[in-house]
């Protein structure tokens, strides 16, 4: 059933060098949901993303996207093919004006004969960065280079956006403006996969969630059932 | 005030012929900025545009300027396939094999053409070479001010293109975080190719002015080269008016060191410039 699943991480191994940062991954999201990954630093969270985006191949396993196999193909590809991902740490180009940030994000060519019909979502999503289009993008504050960052990441009209630590540094107040917006981006029809070091949060606005320990995952659902997991409530919330 | 009209003749032929040095910087500054390629082959390729203007004066009697036309796409496809079949492969390995085979490629350029066209010096010498213009009491040579008004196209040109085009955009996001290139659809690889491909067409430009301006042997492009890598480091990397300002004060620093110290230490004066500069504002004057 190639419908009900739009991402599938079959079993992977992914290697640094000689380190090997991923065991045995599995992981599936079907369209529409928001599924979190939360694990500490070094848990393989952001290798796990990089591996899915294309930036490093599993040697073992694969991984499916809309039923193709995408695990050998090249960065530029896959983003061709609607996945799109949100670094950590924003990654906004300091040199470039808010605009041409979000125009590079329709650098695909689906996505070019969208960029007006998309540019005008991100506007409405994020005003700021409407009144701040001809500013460069190192002159924004922290908050605004995030939303600079989320709104690029949905130029490239994907239908499966991967976003890597959204809240990193951010005031609490910021963060919930920002998940509002991701709950907003699910309503336009777009799959919503995140990595979140801020685990309660992470139980709470995502549907399921997998936990990562040392590069395996360990633990895995819906997130009522895992707010009630012993080893959860131990290991995250101190009771 | 005689001081003064004497000085005004070298310090407008400094200044033309700074824009001449930006065209053959412009190149090297780019595929500097963007691919972070240190080309050294840069300056035989300038004089293989060169090359291309005098067979297309001699051979086929075309204008070495209206020759561009064809010699601009021309080297445009060489460069291209440089950087997707030799460069883009060596600098997965590591920069230094870029370095590397930059060299061999500059050594077996010079050896090309010193076989084809002789170790003798070539010029373009068109009609209008050897015209001169006068203004009061400056005099300068024609192919001066034809230097300066291609100068001035061209960077307005790589300018407007890097822009408002999306490969100029992309260009430009490639340069300054080549991973999150990568996660933006950008083919980073394809990228690197067309921009030394203009690299290769600006040196196009580049080589058929120096042939009118200067004669060339099949040696020289060591020697602009090196003035390259002045203006470079000069005006700072990654800035389009750096380089010119750069080719600007190289030129003058040329012109000037000629004036007063004699025209064999013009270009001593200019590498001390350089020298000056690199301790003082590393940088360069517009590097960031």
């Amino acid at each position: 059933m190639p419908e009900e699943t739009l991402l599938k991480v079959s079993h992977i191994d992914v290697f640094h060098g000689s380190f090997q940062a991923l065991w045995d991954v599995s992981i599936e999201i079907k369209p529409g949901e928001i599924v979190a990954i939360i694990g500490a630093n070094g848990s393989g969270k952001s290798t796990l993303l990089d591996t899915i985006s294309g930036l490093v191949h599993p040697a073992k396993g694969n991984i499916e996207f809309e039923g193709k196999d995408i695990s050998a193909l090249e960065p530029f590809r896959i983003v061709n093919l609607g996945i799109s991902q949100v670094p950590e740490g924003r990654r906004v180009f300091p040199d470039l004006t808010v605009l041409e940030n979000l125009i590079i994000g329709s650098y695909n060519r689906k996505a070019r004969s969208k960029s007006e019909q998309n540019l005008q979502r991100d506007y409405q999503l994020f005003p700021v960065l409407e009144e701040r289009k001809s500013q460069l993008a190192k002159t924004l504050s922290g908050g605004e280079q995030q939303m600079l960052a989320l709104g690029r990441g949905l130029m490239s009209d994907p239908s499966l956006i991967i976003i890597d630590e959204m809240s990193l540094g951010l005031a609490p107040i910021l963060v919930n403006e920002m998940y509002k917006i991701l709950r907003e981006i699910r309503e336009r029809g777009i799959t919503i996969l995140f990595v979140e070091q801020n685990v309660r949060k992470s139980l709470t606005e995502a549907d399921r969630a997998y936990i990562m320990e040392a590069g395996r995952v360990v633990l895995s659902g819906n997130v009522a059932k895992l707010r009630e997991e012993e080893k959860v409530k131990k290991a995250y919330f101190g009771t | 005030m005689t001081v003064l009209v004497e000085l005004s003749t070298p310090v407008v032929m400094g200044i033309l012929l700074g824009g001449l040095y930006a065209v053959i910087a412009l190149g090297l500054s780019l595929v500097f900025g963007v691919v972070k390629e240190i080309n050294i082959a840069h300056g035989d390729l300038v004089i293989l545009g060169s090359y291309f203007g005098y067979v297309a004066m001699t051979v086929l009697g075309i204008d070495p300027i209206l020759s561009l036309i064809i010699g601009m796409p021309l080297l445009f496809g060489i460069g291209f396939a440089i950087q997707k079949y030799l460069l883009n492969r060596a600098f997965k390995i590591s920069m230094d094999a870029t370095l590397i085979i930059a060299f061999g490629l500059s050594l077996i350029l010079q050896n090309a053409y010193q076989l084809i066209w002789t170790p003798m010096a070539r010029g373009l010498t068109t009609p209008y070479a050897l015209e001169s213009f006068s203004a009061g009491p400056i005099h300068v040579p024609l192919v001066y001010l034809l230097d300066f008004a291609a100068a001035i196209l061209v960077m307005l040109f790589i300018q407007q293109f890097l822009k408002r085009t999306y490969l100029g955009r992309a260009i430009r996001a490639a340069a300054q975080d080549r991973k999150t290139a990568h996660l933006m659809g950008i083919n980073t690889d394809r990228v690197y190719a067309y921009t030394f491909a203009i690299s290769m067409a600006l040196a196009a430009v580049a080589g058929v002015f120096l042939g009118l301006t200067f004669s060339f042997t099949p040696i020289s492009g060591m020697s602009f080269l090196i003035i390259a890598l002045g203006v470079v480091v000069l005006g700072g990397l990654g800035s389009i008016v750096g380089t010119f300002v750069g080719g600007i004060a190289f030129g003058l620093a040329q012109t000037l060191g000629g004036y007063f110290f004699g025209v064999a230490a013009q270009m001593l004066v200019a590498y001390i410039m350089v020298l000056v500069v690199l301790a003082v504002i590393p940088r360069g004057i517009f590097g960031r």
